[in-house]
């Protein structure tokens, strides 16, 4: 896995990733970011043309291809459409400075995320920089109780824009926030009406950069140097005990949906790295179709750095980040947000990966 | 000694090779540059070009764009607008005999007949390729799933051949008797046309995007391997259990495009590095034609006579290779 980031030598595009319901606020967003002086300019994907009135030629419909991949993993899914688009967009790599890919309402996040690990064309034109759910606070309720792709955007998402705040009253608001953090406690909440928001908060986040998982534990937050990531972090994690090291609070709502998203936070002293490496392949091999994502930052016995981890379905990728400073605690901490997992033999096995 | 003269292209060299005597580029921004006797620096499309093509007749150049156009350069630098898909983006296109013209966009690929009159051809998943087949009027579709054999410009029931995956790229054998397509795997995928037969061609640590027939088509040579990889398709039952030649091995950089002689057993190779070699087919005797340089080689084309060799790169360095001095 530590291969991972090899041969990557030109500078790759960001990419950021938009899903949400129909009627959510998307198209608002994506005309906020387009239309706002910002000095960027952006080749923009989307699944329908629809309201979207700006004149761009970087502007392409796209119907969303999702290519299985012939290595028998059922969740090792592409979309094929956008693979060919970022091939010819990189045609005229100069007209343009990042990326932006909407998803129709109903879409299943994963395929989209993995293209930009599981292509290597891709790979080494452009980088997933983040995933960003727009989520009517009016509808959001429903649509959880309804289906399973609202509770996957959420469960797959890193900044949720809890948006159009002003149809639901205060009381309300708290609910569905609070029902939000049960399915995603890891995700920057941001309440917003009609999508305002500062748009740094949603771009050039680099929440799959394996430097920049940082935002698991406000313990790992730097103050000072990443400041979006700071305040966006502390907006939710202080809905949350730093020290509990069992499943995450999912706020009674387990009966009502039995397959519905959990997150789980793990954690212990160093690990022996040849027994983590074989159980998080196994576990991701295993379970990967159910794990959504995956992110952690863990210490290994006779290693003085840092190793950083993170994952989409059975996608893993990991490095060495850097030394563990004099000041931190070397703490192995490993989250993962699924439908389904096994969360106490998830944990009991993890344990197993402890140093003797 | 090989003669270099560069070219300043500034953007990714998308197609290249000769428009009667004089080398042209046809360029991701848009524009084709065309150099020798006749200058020309044309902006063709109003957003980017994403395929060209020469006609088969090689009088005339076509291009297609992200402004849904597809166009028709003259060689005396007029340009006429063949056909238009409003807000597609049409990245696939292949010239058929005739002057009929094929692309594709999404799930569906279209003929325009010499006569501008149009055929619809529709698909329940992705159009990956197109070709046409060396005579006849058949078209052929790669796509998501295997490929399709359509009558371009009559009707009756297509022939369709299934294999799982994605099919991208399509290319028939000059012979008429293969169809071959790339895939989303690094592997290509063909077919034996008289019996379905399928044949795969695999061990490639990359995706094949460039291909080439050799003289007389007894081979295909494709890049995405450290070499050019050659399959034979001469014989009974072409490169079935037959091993590929493999020339210019570098250790240090993929080949990124080929282009074989038009007249003899050689193969024009570029990298991943920019590098160009040519390469005899019998001894594997090598020629250094251009030493590495920014980008991949990422368009490589002969003049007819096989004396001149044009490049691109997709960071715009191009130029043009004298084999004579």
């Amino acid at each position: 896995m530590s291969e991972a980031n090899q041969k990557v030598e030109r500078s790759q595009i960001p990419v950021t990733v938009l899903t949400g319901y129909l009627g959510a606020g998307k198209t608002t967003l994506l005309n906020r970011i387009l239309t706002e002086n910002h000095g960027k300019r952006y080749a923009v994907i989307v699944n329908e043309f629809g309201e979207i009135g700006i004149d761009n030629d970087l502007l392409v419909e796209s119907d969303e291809e999702i290519f299985e991949m012939n290595n028998g993993c059922i969740c090792c899914t592409v979309r094929g459409d956008l693979i060919r688009t970022v091939q010819n967009l990189m045609k005229r790599r100069n007209a343009f400075d990042a990326i932006i890919v909407e998803t129709t309402g109903v879409a299943d996040p994963a395929p989209v995320a993995q293209t930009f690990f599981m292509d290597d064309d891709v790979r080494a034109a452009a980088k997933l920089d983040a995933v960003v759910a727009v989520v009517d606070a009016r509808h959001v309720l429903q649509r959880l109780a309804d289906t399973t792709e609202a509770e996957d955007q959420i469960a797959f998402a890193d900044v949720i824009l809890l948006n159009k705040t002003d149809l639901v009253s205060a009381e309300e608001l708290a609910r569905v926030a609070a029902r939000i953090a049960g399915v995603n406690p890891y995700a920057a909440i941001e309440k917003t009406e009609r999508c305002a928001v500062e748009l740094q908060t949603v771009l050039d986040r680099g929440a799959f950069d394996l430097d920049r998982i940082l935002s698991i534990d406000p313990h790992f937050l730097r103050h000072g140097h990443h400041e979006h990531e700071c305040s966006a972090a502390c907006d939710h994690n202080h809905d949350h005990d730093h020290q509990n090291h069992h499943h995450q609070d999912d706020l009674g709502h387990d009966h009502d949906h039995p397959h519905s998203v959990k997150s789980i936070s793990l954690t212990a002293g160093d690990l022996d790295p040849d027994m983590f490496f074989p159980w998080i392949n196994q576990v991701t091999q295993i379970q990967g179709p159910n794990i959504l994502r995956m992110k952690g930052i863990l210490a290994f016995n006779n290693d003085p750095q840092r190793y950083v981890i993170q994952g989409v379905h059975m996608i893993v990728e990991g490095d060495h980040q850097r030394d563990w400073e004099a000041t931190e605690d070397r703490q192995s901490r490993l989250v993962f947000i699924g439908r389904d997992l096994n969360w106490d033999t998830l944990k009991q096995s993890f344990t197993a990966c402890v140093a003797e | 000694m090989p003669i270099l003269a560069p070219v300043e292209a500034g953007s990714f060299v998308v197609s290249c090779g000769f428009l009667n005597e004089d080398g042209f580029f046809a360029l991701g921004d848009g524009t084709v540059k065309r150099v020798g006797q006749r200058l020309l620096d044309l902006k063709v499309h109003t957003g980017g070009l994403l395929a060209a093509e020469l006609s088969r007749d090689t009088t005339s150049l076509v291009t297609s764009g992200d402004d849904g156009c597809i166009k028709k350069l003259e060689a005396d630098g007029t340009v006429i607008i063949l056909a238009e898909r409003p807000r597609k983006w049409i990245d696939i296109l292949a010239c058929g005999p005739g002057g009929s013209v094929a692309f594709a966009s999404g799930r569906t690929a279209w003929v325009r007949l010499q006569t501008g009159t149009e055929r619809e051809f529709t698909h329940e998943r992705a159009v990956g390729g197109l070709a046409f087949a060396p005579k006849g009027q058949r078209l052929a579709v790669a796509r998501y799933g295997g490929a399709t054999l359509w009558w371009a410009s009559a009707g009756g029931n297509p022939v369709e051949f299934s294999w799982k995956g994605a099919h991208l790229g399509a290319s028939y054998s000059p012979d008429g008797k293969y169809l071959v397509t790339t895939m989303q795997e690094n592997a290509l995928h063909g077919w034996r046309l008289s019996d379905q037969q399928d044949m795969r061609m695999t061990g490639y640590p990359a995706k094949v995007k460039s291909w080439s027939w050799s003289v007389k088509g007894r081979y295909l040579a494709t890049s995405g391997a450290n070499a050019a990889i050659l399959w034979p398709f001469f014989g009974k039952t072409g490169p079935m259990g037959q091993s590929p030649l493999q020339l210019g091995t570098r250790s240090d950089a993929l080949v990124s495009c080929v282009s074989c002689h038009p007249k003899k057993a050689v193969v024009a190779i570029g990298y991943s590095d920019g590098m160009i070699v040519m390469c005899r087919f019998e001894d594997n005797a090598e020629v250094l034609l251009r030493q590495s340089a920014k980008g991949p080689v990422s368009a490589l084309g002969w003049d007819p006579a096989g004396l001149r060799l044009a490049f691109g790169s997709e960071e715009g360095e191009a130029g043009i290779i004298s084999l004579q001095s």
